[in-house]
Order: structure tokens, then sequence, then C-alpha cells
């Protein structure tokens, strides 16, 4: 019979030899493979000591980004919203008022914005989609939770830390692919 | 001279008593200790790690463990008796633990100006204990599945039994051998004849290797742990065992491993002999009872050496068919333990003359 791939291996129907049938000269062989196994390097990584890096295109937890002054970027034009596939992102918008000028870069905010990351399929399109670099997926994924409703994340959650008042946090959020701050 | 023979030797008393308590604690600890390795040999030769968690490299997972056992729930099933249900794990458990009496665990030591030797009981047919002791094992396995009222338990009980009858001849045949060419039935003697001598292993290497199968077999280890058979009995005669009860057996299993590899140790290969090393002279430098000391350390090596070898084993080979294990004990290692007797019995007998 012709083989479909050139690993095919017959089947060995031969009669056992003295030594097969022995039994006992297969065990050693065994027993040498299942050795050298003991002492061969183990490919486990020890997760919470010890990570494994991710890849510079993983895509990951979202973060709201802040410009240099740490004022919020999010206009809530809801562009993002309307590119995710999944509907996972709702927001609500609010006129920014005089004084505020030194927390929201425009003259609209996002007074709510959740992502349900249940339903998110951390595809990116937010991303692509935002004109304000105001959304951008990081390198960290969603930790464990014990209710649904941990896993809609608010504001709080999705800000990146103030650059001015909190800059070692800022920039442990930032990680190494920030984008450029100073962005006009 | 009445009295005097009423005169309880009390340090006596209080020797053996001491003894007993350490040899017993001993192999529990090391019964305990010992499901640690086998988790951490059987990650190893799998290329995992093992358990890592409970302390420093998981040294602490076994009490882990242990509690995990106390804590569950306590279930004894509707069978017809009780009592039987937990004599079980009771008769496991005490039979493996009485094997280690007629151990000799290293020299004499010297307590007070008194010799005390590191032995429970010198008695004169050390190894007929070992092995009357050895076959009572079954009864745990026996009871314990019959009382389950359970068909898989009983089923694996009677694997059990007939196993570890089956096995228990070319075991004693194996022996026999052995004792043509020691001429003592003493745990003290046997070791004695192997003090810086070539131990007994040169001479029966053949009765070493049957030996070695027969107590695999008999401890119910892999290849040969069909009363347990996960995939076709649901764990054998602990099927309907939980908590503590479930505990006994295993511990019974593991302790059962540590006295058979020290039997094996004894037995064939010098027992606290210390290899290369001229054991007296050195008695003669550092003092008896740091010699005894250091015996037993080389005894407590060698039984290492032997457990991983249990453990390596289990994790490599999978599990006899019953037939071929029927096929094994019955046609090949009795037939092999009675030529090995009778050459044996023939090369004495011509040295002899």
């Amino acid at each position: 019979m012709q083989s479909l791939t050139s690993r095919a291996k017959q089947v060995d129907r031969s009669p056992m030899t003295v030594v097969e049938r022995l039994y006992l000269w297969n065990i050693f062989k065994g027993m040498w493979i299942t050795l050298k196994h003991f002492f061969r390097k183990k490919p486990t990584i020890h997760y919470p000591e010890e990570k494994r890096p991710f890849s510079p295109v993983f895509r990951g937890l979202h973060i709201l980004n802040r410009d240099e002054e740490g004022r919020e970027r999010c206009t809530a034009c809801g562009l993002c919203a309307v590119a995710c596939p999944a509907e996972a992102i709702t927001m609500e918008a609010a006129e920014r008022v005089s004084g505020e000028e030194n927390k929201y870069r425009e003259e609209k905010y996002a007074a709510r914005y959740e992502i349900n990351m249940l339903r998110c399929i951390f595809c990116g399109l937010c991303e692509e989609a935002c004109p304000k670099d105001a959304i951008y997926l990081s390198e960290t994924f969603a930790p464990a939770n014990y209710q649904r409703k941990g896993f809609i994340y608010g504001k709080d959650d999705l800000l990146i830390p103030h650059p001015k008042e909190n800059p070692e946090e800022y920039q442990k959020a930032v990680g190494s692919r920030a984008k450029a701050p100073a962005n006009a | 001279m009445h009295s005097s023979l009423l005169v309880v030797d009390w340090f006596f008393l209080l020797e053996k008593l001491i003894m007993i308590i350490a040899i017993v604690s001993v192999s529990l600890v090391i019964a305990m200790y010992e499901t640690y390795f086998e988790r951490k040999i059987a990650a190893y030769l799998q290329d995992r790690r093992g358990p890592n968690r409970a302390g420093p490299f998981g040294l602490l997972q076994p009490l882990a463990d242990g509690l995990k056992l106390f804590m569950k729930e306590e279930i004894i099933p509707n069978t017809p008796n009780k009592f039987l249900f937990i004599l079980g794990p009771c008769l496991a458990m005490l039979t493996a633990m009485m094997t280690s009496a007629v151990i000799p665990w290293g020299g004499t030591i010297d307590v007070f100006g008194r010799p005390v030797s590191l032995q429970i009981a010198d008695i004169n047919i050390g190894i007929l204990f070992i092995f009357g002791v050895v076959s009572m094992g079954v009864y745990g396995i026996m009871i314990g599945g019959w009382a389950s009222n359970n068909k898989f338990s009983l089923l694996a009980a009677l694997r059990g039994a007939s196993q570890v009858i089956s096995y228990e001849l070319p075991m004693g045949l194996s022996l026999i051998a052995l004792l043509f060419i020691t001429g003592s039935l003493k745990m003290s003697a046997i070791v004695g004849g192997q003090l810086d001598q070539l131990y007994n292993i040169t001479y029966q290497p053949l009765g070493f290797l049957i030996f070695f199968i027969c107590a695999l077999a008999e401890c119910n280890r892999t290849p040969f742990d069909l009363p347990e058979a996960e995939n076709e009995l649901n764990f054998g005669y602990h099927q309907e065992y939980s908590s503590m009860k479930l505990g006994f057996y295993l511990f019974a299993e593991y302790i059962n491993m540590f006295i058979s590899s020290v039997v094996m140790a004894t037995l064939f290969f010098g027992g606290y002999d210390i290899p290369f090393v001229n054991d007296a002279a050195l008695g003669q430098s550092i003092g008896a009872n740091w010699l005894a000391v250091l015996e037993a350390i080389s005894l407590i090596g060698k039984v290492a050496i032997f457990i991983f070898t249990f453990m390596w084993i289990r994790w490599t080979i999978p599990r006899f068919r019953y037939d071929q294990l029927m096929n094994l004990g019955w046609k090949g290692l009795i037939p092999l333990s009675l030529i090995n007797m009778l050459i044996t019995a023939a090369v004495v007998l011509w040295l002899k003359k």
C-alpha cells in the first residue's frame, strides 16, 4: 500500500528474539532513557517568580494615556467603541468646565469609560481607531477575579498614573512600548 | 538467688523502648519523605519540577499532604462488618512496622559502659520472622478489600493476595540459596559475615535479582501494582477508604518499600558495613560509638539507593497484565530460583570437600 507520508512505519510483527523475550535488557534500556531525562534541563518557568517575556506585539490590558503634563488625552469621541468588534467599550462624555484645563487636554472628556474585559478579544482595533493616541494595549493581561463585575474596568483601573505626581508608577506602567508622550 | 531472677533489668527495658520508639519514628519520617521524593523523582524523570511551593524546595509538602488527609471526611461505607473495615489499614500498618524489629541498624555502641546493640531483637530466626510478618501483610489487603463491600475492591484484594502469595515462593527460594552461603538465619550473623568481606551480591547475583523482583511485587509497586490498578479497578482495595485510613494504606506501602530496601541492603549489600573502608580499623581510631553512627548512615545511604531504584522503576515500566504477572511468577521466577538454589548447593558442597 502506498503510504501517505514518509514517516509511516511498518509494524514489526516478527516473533520476539530471546533478548526481547527476556525483557530484562529492554527494561534497562528504558531505565537508561528515564535516567537521561532525570538530568535533563527542565523547561518549566517558575511562574510568579519568573515570567516569560512578552513578545513586542503582544496585546494585553488597555491603558488610557495622558500627555506629558498629565492631562487625559481621551475626548470621548466614541470611535474606539464603534471600532470594537466585541462591543466591550462604553463611555459617557462630559464637557470640561473652566479650571479643569490641567486635568483634561481637550474641551470634551470621558466622564465614564468602561471596558468589559470578559468581552474584549484584545484585537487592538480601539488602539488603531483612536485619533488622539489615548488608548493603547499594554504588556499585561487581566488578572483573575472572583466576580464578573471585577472584570469591568473603569477609568481608575485603566488610566495611566500621573507622570508628574507619580513618576515611578508612570514609568512602570509605560513599560517598553510607550507612545511618545509629547504628541502635537 | 531466687530474688535475683525476678529483678527486672530496667536498663534493658529502657534501652529496647528507646530503640523501638527511635526506629518506628525514623521509619515513619522516612516513609513520609518517600512520598515527597516519589513525587519529586517522578517529576524529574518526566522533565517536570515536582512540588516546590510548601517550604523551601517543597520540603513541607508531606506535612501538607498529611494535614489534608487528616482533615478529610471519614466515610465508612454500608458494609456488613465495620470492624474489619477498620482493621484492614491497621493490619497493613502493623505488619509494615513490625519487620524492622530484627534488622541490625549498626554495630554495638557503648552507653555508660554498657554495650548496646543497635537492633531491637537479635533472634536466631530473623529471616523467618521477616517472612512471617511480610506474609501477614496480605491480610491487610484481603480484609480491607473484602470489608469494603465493593466488587472492584474485592477483585483487587483477590489479585493482591494471589500476587503476594505467588511471589513469596521465589523470594523464599532465592533466600534459601543465600542461606546456604551464610549458614545462619540470624540477621546479625548475616551482616557479620559480610563485614569487611565481599558482599553476598557477588556470590548471589541471580538470587538478588529474583529477590529484588519479588520485593517489588510484595510491595505492590509498579510494574506489579495490579491490586491498585487505577485505570482498571479504580484504585483497587483502597477505593472505599477515605481520610487517614487511606493514608494508612499508602503509608504502609511506603514503609514496606523502606523495609524491603533495608532487608535487601542487609542481606545482599553488607548491611551497615561501610563500603571500601575497613570498619574494624576505623572503629579502633574513632571509637565504637562514632563508628556505629557512620555505619547507620552507610546503611541509610544504601537504602536510599534502593528506594530511588524502586521509584525509578515505577516511573519507567508499565504495569504487567495479570496473566503476564502469573506467568512471570510461576513459570519464570520459581524455576529460576530453584535452579539457582541447586547450583549454589552443588557449589557449596563441592567447595566443602
